[in-house]
This record gives C-alpha cells, structure tokens and sequence, in this order.
C-alpha cells in the first residue's frame, strides 16, 4: 500500500485553512471530471482528488491523518500506519458515493469495521433491491461489427464476518453482442450490489477504443482514402477494405482531393445501420525510374494546368 | 477468485422507475431533467415513458456532475450542451487535421 499525500494531491499547503482546502477540491474536481475531461488518467485524478477532500474536510480524520505525518523516508517500501495512530480520534467512518472504493491507503486507515459505501446501499426503492452499478468497457470498432466475448475484473467492496471490509476481485466472463456502438448500455442482470431482495443490474458503458483507420461517429464512420492521381483523373473501380469486408467503391471523374464518397450502410451495424464516409486522399507516386521522371516531365510540358490561378495576382 | 458466465443484454429502453435506479435518484430529480429537456422520453405521460440510448447516458452524466460538483439542473443542462458541442468541434478538428 502506497503513502497517499493527500495535501499534494489538492495542491495546497499542509496549514491550508478549511476554506482553501474545499476551494483546491472544487477546482480540482472541475478539472478532471471524468464526463468533462476525458482523458485518460482523468478519472484516477478525479478519484484521488475526492479521496483527499473526503479526509481533509473532516476536522478528525486531518488531524489523525495529520499525526501520521509525512510520507516516510524510506519511501519505497510498503506503507503501514503506526498502531494506535488513530487513538484518541473518533471519526464517522464513511466512503465514497461512487461504486468503486478509495485507495488501500484510505479504506485501512479509515474504513476498518465500516460497512459497504454509501453507493453501495441501496436506494430503498423497489423494496430493499441492491442498488444498481455501472462500469466501461472498452472495446474495437471490429469486435461492434462482429460481437465479442471479454472478461472483465471487478473490484467491490465486501464486508468481512468479523467486520473488516475487503477489497474482493471477481471475473465475470461478458458477450458484447453484435451491433452496439459508443455511449450505449450492456445489462447485467443481477451483478450489482447486493440487497434484501436480489441484487442490482450491472450497467456497462460501451466505449470505443481509438482507431487507426476509422473515427466514429454514432453509427457513422469516417476514413480518408488514398486514391493515386490517375484514378482520381480517370475514375473507376477501387477495393476498399471495411470492418464488415471488403467493398467495391466508384470513384468518380475528375475527383477532388478531399471529395467525400458515402457508403450506404456500411457503417456500425444496427436499425438501420450507419454509413461509411471516405474522403478522398490524392497521393502522389515517388518518382524513382526514369520512365517516371519521363512520365511527369511529358505532363508538365503538354498539360496546361494551374492549380494556382485563383490565388490571384500575376 | 470465481469466474461466471452471465446473461448480459443491450439496453435498448428503460422506463422512469428504471431510470432511477440507473440513477440512483428519485422521480422528482428525472421529471426536472426532462422539464429542462435534458433528456428527452418517448411516450405521453410519465406512466409509458421510455427513454433510450443518448437519453439513458445524458441522463447519468446529469446525476454524476450534480453530485460530483453540485450542479444544479439548469447548469448541468448548460454543461452538457456545452460538452456536446464540444465534442463535435473535437471530432470536427480530428477529421479536418487528417486531410
């Protein structure tokens, strides 16, 4: 388990008044809101920031966070509060309102004996169900045309017979079906928290990974094209390879560089599917040979073309 | 550590008591969201309403940034406007950076 600094973390000075302290969160918390911020490591600075504050705003849990002191030197090594450390405090013990728990730094030092966080309660509607929970799953653009299996580690907080609360990792095994697309939901019925009556639903948010090739937009797809300079003049057939295979596109006379081609219901599958758009790409050959050289030198001399001419001036 | 095959399904609709337990919020809260017009159902009163895709993660970004930072239902409809928007223009950059 790693020292957490948690007045690092905030920004702020370890004599920082109370008011300083939620100023710090705040801006922090606007800063990397995982919905508003979406870059990666977003998410786990979030976390850390609301893992600070939940400590750091509570008189007694600074002060008997504040008598362990700083991170110790030896700093490498695996971090153990001193006993007793806590002696003489009494702080409601308490989490994080999200499904996840905090760092082992926080749930050891102020989540012994407590039961599962707040989100992991229930809401008392429908009659003592668990409460529902929600994750992410990353997945390709290939694998929303074809369908995927994947297995997912999930960590959940678990209350102990003598009352310690444990951090327990579970596997559950996951098909994605065929289809969906980005912002959409997976139901697992019933792997949400536990309750009285049942167990909650487990909520998946689907979330592409980044492609090379193609970037998503709904159900729509957008790629560039390379086209060669004579087919862009004369027109024709080209294979394109999609996620779903390979499809014949016509390109037509006289393309232009940047020309967007639709292909209908080629996109993401679904009612009804999305659409493939490709802009056009001219990319010139390299000149190697000498035939190429002649090639480009006979248009140059009989080809009057000057693709400067709107530029104005003379 | 136990492995376990589940049923899982796509969410294509839920209804309002499904919406709140999504949520963990109460009616009240998603009746404002769909007064601000923040998501918007399928149906004509709150007994059939459906609400599905954009609606179901509009609606949980609402329920995360008023909690997370005490937005309130006028300034999550605002910031969530404001994210679209800026999404697109991301998307709109990305594809024109690309040519």
């Amino acid at each position: 388990m790693d020292f957490k600094d948690y007045y690092k973390v905030l920004g702020v000075a370890r004599d920082a008044s109370d008011d300083e302290i939620k100023k710090a969160f705040r801006k922090g918390a606007r800063k990397y809101h995982p919905d508003i911020n979406s870059d990666a490591e977003s998410e786990a600075k979030f976390k850390d920031v609301n893992e600070a504050y939940e400590v750091l705003k509570d008189p007694e849990r600074r002060a008997a966070y504040d008598q362990l002191g700083q991170e110790p030197p030896q700093g490498q090594g695996r971090y153990q509060p001193p006993p007793g450390w806590d002696s003489g405090f009494s702080f409601s013990e308490g989490g994080p309102e999200s499904d996840e728990g905090f760092s082992d730094f926080f749930e050891s030092l102020f989540r012994r004996g407590a039961g599962p966080s707040g989100g992991m309660g229930g809401m008392g509607m429908g009659g003592g169900r668990g409460a529902d929970s929600h994750g992410r799953i990353e997945i390709s653009i290939e694998d929303a045309y074809r369908g995927a299996d994947r297995t997912l580690s999930l960590r959940s907080p678990v209350v102990g017979p003598n009352g310690t609360v444990t951090m327990q990792d579970r596997k559950l095994s996951v098909h994605v079906p065929k289809g969906v697309s980005q912002g959409q939901h997976i139901r697992l019925a019933g792997q949400g928290a536990p309750g009285a009556q049942g167990a909650g639903d487990l909520f998946l948010e689907v979330a592409f990974a980044p492609h090379p090739i193609y970037r998503p937009d709904g159900r729509d797809l957008y790629l560039d094209l390379p086209i060669t300079p004579w087919e862009a003049a004369l027109g024709g057939q080209v294979v394109m390879p999609t996620p779903g295979g390979k499809v014949d596109l016509r390109i037509p006379k006289n393309a232009r560089s940047g020309q967007k081609m639709r292909l209908k219901g080629k996109g993401l599958p679904g009612k009804p599917p999305g659409n493939i758009y490709a802009t056009l790409k001219i990319v010139n050959p390299k000149v190697e040979t000498e035939e190429a050289r002649a090639f480009f030198e006979k248009m140059a001399k009989e080809m009057a073309f000057d693709p400067r001419v709107g530029l104005g001036g003379k | 550590m136990k492995k376990t095959t589940i049923k899982s399904d796509v969410v294509d609709a839920l209804s309002l008591p499904d919406l709140c337990r999504f949520c963990q919020a109460d009616e009240t809260w998603v009746i404002e969201l769909v007064e601000h017009g923040v998501i918007d159902p399928m149906g004509s009163n709150s007994g059939d309403w459906r609400f599905i895709g954009a609606s179901i993660s509009r609606a949980k970004k609402a329920r995360r940034l008023n909690r997370d930072l005490g937005i309130n239902t006028a300034g999550v409809a605002l910031v969530l406007d404001l994210l679209e928007e800026r999404d697109a223009m991301m998307r709109r950059l990305a594809r024109l950076e690309a040519i």
